[in-house]
């Protein structure tokens, strides 16, 4: 199929869901309701790390309207390890004490209580007459701190393979190795060696998270949520309410932004066992504040970085550590950066080690290729100070380098078919790289980024219709244009039009298992799903067309349109012909298939950024910006290339802006949008987009995931683009005005431009 | 035999070696071999007889995704890595 031509996929249709929401009505979680339906409110920590002394609930339970007050103690406690629930790995008594604190709190924000009243008002009343009394401890807010001998420890519990019975606050350590570093450094011409800090930074999905649960009298329960996962829900809803997993239906609504942060859960198990305990259906909505303090950013992170080079300009060695902010409870994504910061070259002798660090800060949760922009922004920021040693161009020093295929990848297994080369050719062609740019205080900088595709589960069915349309119900939530995409899929194999095929999100009890939208695998692995539920259709479809014209099933063609047999192509019937006749040649036709694919390509991309800085303020101004991205081969380019947008607009919002600020005592001072500052669109430049199509080796379309690795190159490249305008190399995201201008002023004074990170 | 690209931590089992032969149809069997010749290898691979959720298997440059009964050919070469879930 994939050398074929294709007629559907590539082309650039009207969204199926596009009406529904552009006026209004499309319903998203907050949109549902139900009869006799409650109100829930959590009652949260303002302490970073307090040991949990006593919680009084008398008064909250006095007050009228108040129908529950649940705890931990309500909940099951569960084994302290890493267990499957449903598909994915979790640890279980992780997961339930951060949804209602056990014992101890362990970061401003963290939930205590949960109470369910007839409106939201009492229960947020409610929430204020519980009593809790609490041994304040002092908080551990960055990982130099946690990793001190002597450091506070957040979970005494925890232990780590390498410290052995010995209190820690690291939870694991990974290391990669390849070839004999320090021969690497001794066959180099240049070294270069920094430490880069990177800020905490949320998601910033603009609909906060909700669910509306109803635990039923016959122990069957329904969930209504934003989620980018109904399947995840499902499993650990119910492992944490500790009921069995297919009692509960998980029905997703459509979604505000989930950029990884809706993977797990926060409200769900708490409105279901706040239902399971009143017996009405109950319904939480976070506040902006709850959002920012208590669901999962991504990791801050320190990193040393240190490469070397030829003169020529061919990289030698590369050593890394690293240590990134797990938040309370393990699972940084500490790993994925430590597999994705060298993976675009190819680089004889590396060793990484990587680091995942408890603090007093929330439990990170995934984001856009997650750990790897940390990462990027130290790699690539090295490579142009190793480009501009070499007096090579920064295009060029990476072209030198770049990983192909048969290159081994970070954790060894070689690349297959992919299109790093192919990107950055592309930026090197572009009309914006091949732009002047004039003008004091301005500078250009490239960066590139990678990020794994997983593949993983995913189900699809395709019911046709007797007047030539047909129905697509995939279990994959709808992020940014998956069921046109989707549907531009079974209509590529079903021969018909786009808009043909009506597309919907099934919820648990409609659809085979499929796992989340992330991961850059929806279109991947979603996709591969819908073609073969698509080409089961056609078969039987060929079935009930040999019938009609008296031939053998193995005899039929489909090209174009028509059903005909090779030994007599003149006598053909279409489409519509053959499916308008579903009763008479055996009932409906529906095609299904459900897939567990091994074959992904990764992707590349690669970020050319024009800046201007004001010297006198340290602002700067993101003047263009390019992003070329292998994106296998485009289902929809115009998602494709929002998809691109959107995340360099994220990038750009981690260097220049997007922090979170705690105080001395570890409490949240920016739990808003006005003070937690994403970029708005005032704030940027029309991204200008490429769309490098290198098809995916084993795909049935040779697609790649599209939606994470645009995130990961804009910091370095807003970096480079610095250092080339005013000759200040920032080692601190994010190089906002006051860092950016202290800078300056260090580099006029003649001291050190590379400065510690602050406010952290 | 198939060959195991030993993990960076784990070449303390191995007397440093960054590869190791191993023998078994599938990978249950080769993780049964490896603990077999280099003790150790099973409490970092498994938990409750079965591949670690954190880990993941790529064989051939493919990733595995039977867990302990994918398939190993005669020369097939076996990385053990950390699982990239989802979420990302």
């Amino acid at each position: 199929m994939a050398a074929k031509p294709f007629k559907v996929i590539g082309t650039r249709p009207i969204r199926h869901d596009g009406v529904d929401k552009v006026t209004g009505r499309a319903k998203y979680g907050a949109d549902y309701s139900l009869p006799d339906m409650l109100h829930g409110k959590m009652l949260r920590s303002p302490h970073a790390h307090a040991r949990i002394k006593s919680i009084k609930c008398d008064k909250a339970l006095a007050l009228p309207g108040v129908k529950a007050v649940i705890t931990s103690a309500d909940l099951p406690d569960l084994p302290d390890k890493m267990e499957m629930a449903g598909e994915a790995p979790v640890n279980l008594a992780h997961l339930s004490q951060n949804l209602l604190a056990r014992n101890k709190v362990l970061y401003d924000g963290h939930a205590i209580a949960a109470v369910a009243a007839t409106s939201a008002h009492i229960a947020e009343e409610a929430v204020r007459l519980i009593e809790v009394e609490y041994e304040v401890l002092p908080p551990v807010m960055t990982v130099e701190d946690a990793m001190k001998t002597g450091a506070t420890i957040l979970n005494p519990k925890l232990r780590n393979k390498e410290e052995g019975d010995k209190e820690t606050n690291v939870a694991s350590h990974i290391q990669f190795k390849r070839g004999e570093v320090e021969d690497g450094f001794k066959a180099a011409d240049y070294v270069v060696e920094r430490e880069f800090k990177t800020a905490m930074v949320h998601q910033g999905y603009l609909e906060p998270h909700n669910a509306l649960a109803v635990y039923n009298a016959d122990g069957k329960s329904t969930i209504w949520t934003s989620t980018q996962g109904s399947f995840a829900v499902r499993a650990l809803a119910a492992a944490v309410c500790g009921i069995p997993e297919t009692t509960l239906k998980v029905v997703p609504a459509e979604i505000g932004g989930g950029f990884g942060g809706k993977l797990t859960v926060y409200l769900d198990p708490i409105a279901l066992a706040l239902s399971k305990k009143t017996g009405k259906p109950v319904k939480m909505i976070m506040s902006r504040a709850d959002v920012l303090k208590a669901t999962g950013p991504t990791s801050g992170s320190t990193i040393r970085c240190k490469m070397g080079c030829t003169k020529d300009g061919k990289i030698t060695a590369a050593q890394v550590w690293m240590a990134y902010e797990a938040g309370a409870y393990p699972g940084s994504p500490v790993g994925a950066g430590a597999m994705v910061i060298i993976a675009p070259y190819d680089i004889p002798h590396m060793i990484i080690d990587a680091y995942d660090v408890l603090v007093n800060r929330p439990k990170t949760a995934a984001y856009r290729a997650p750990g790897a922009t940390n990462a990027a922004m130290a790699s690539e920021t090295v490579i142009n100070e190793l480009a501009e040693k070499c007096g090579i161009d920064q295009i060029e020093f990476r072209l030198l380098n770049a990983a192909k295929e048969g290159t081994a990848q970070t954790a060894g297994p070689p690349f297959k078919k992919i299109g790093y080369v192919e990107c950055l050719e592309a930026l090197k062609n572009s009309p914006h790289y091949k732009s002047k740019l004039e003008g004091p205080n301005r500078g250009r900088g490239v960066a590139g980024g990678f990020w794994f595709n997983v593949g993983m589960n995913s189900s699809a069915v395709v019911n046709v219709n007797g007047d030539g349309t047909a129905s697509l119900v995939i279990g994959s939530v709808d992020v940014g244009g998956t069921r046109a995409a989707q549907a531009m899929v079974a209509a590529e194999v079903l021969g018909i039009k786009a808009e043909d095929v009506r597309p919907s999100v099934g919820d648990t009890e409609s659809i085979g298992y499929t796992d989340m939208t992330g991961g850059s695998r929806t279109a991947v692995t979603t996709g591969a799903a819908v073609f073969a539920a698509a080409e089961d259709a056609v078969k039987q479809l060929k079935e009930r067309a040999a019938k009609l014209l008296e031939k053998k099933p193995e005899e039929i063609a489909y090209e174009d349109g028509s059903f005909y047999a090779a030994s007599d192509p003149s006598k053909k019937l279409t489409f519509k012909e053959v499916v308008a006749k579903f009763a008479r040649t055996g009932g409906p036709v529906s095609g299904q298939a459900s897939v567990n694919l091994r074959a992904v390509g990764p992707s590349f991309a690669a970020t050319l950024i024009d800046v201007e800085v004001d010297p006198d303020t340290g602002k700067v101004k993101v003047l263009r910006a390019t992003c070329a991205q292998d994106v296998g081969k485009a289902l929809h380019p115009s998602y494709v290339e929002g998809q691109m947008q959107g995340g360099t607009a994220q990038g750009i919002g981690w260097a220049l802006n997007e922090e979170y600020v705690y105080d001395d005592r570890g409490n949240l001072r920016n739990f808003g949008l006005l003070d937690y500052r994403m970029p708005t669109c005032l704030d940027l430049p029309e991204i200008e987009t490429i769309l490098v199509e290198v098809p995916a080796p084993g795909h049935p379309i040779g697609s790649r995931g599209v939606g994470e690795v645009n995130i990961v190159p804009p910091p370095a490249a807003v970096a480079n683009a610095i250092a080339n305008a005013v000759g200040v190399r920032m080692n601190v995201l994010p190089m906002s005005p006051p860092r950016l201008l202290k800078a300056i002023i260090n580099k006029r004074s003649g001291s050190d431009t590379q400065i510690a990170a602050a406010g952290r | 035999m198939a060959t195991v690209v030993v993990p960076a931590l784990l070449r303390k089992l191995t007397d440093g070696a960054d590869r190791v032969t191993v023998s078994g149809r599938n990978i249950g069997l080769v993780i049964e071999d490896l603990e077999r010749q280099f003790p150790g290898f099973g409490e970092y691979l498994l938990q409750n007889g079965e591949l670690k959720p954190s880990i993941a298997v790529s064989i051939d440059g493919d990733m595995g995704t039977g867990g302990l009964l994918d398939k190993v050919k005669e020369n097939s070469e076996i990385f053990f890595v950390p699982a990239i879930g989802g979420g990302l």
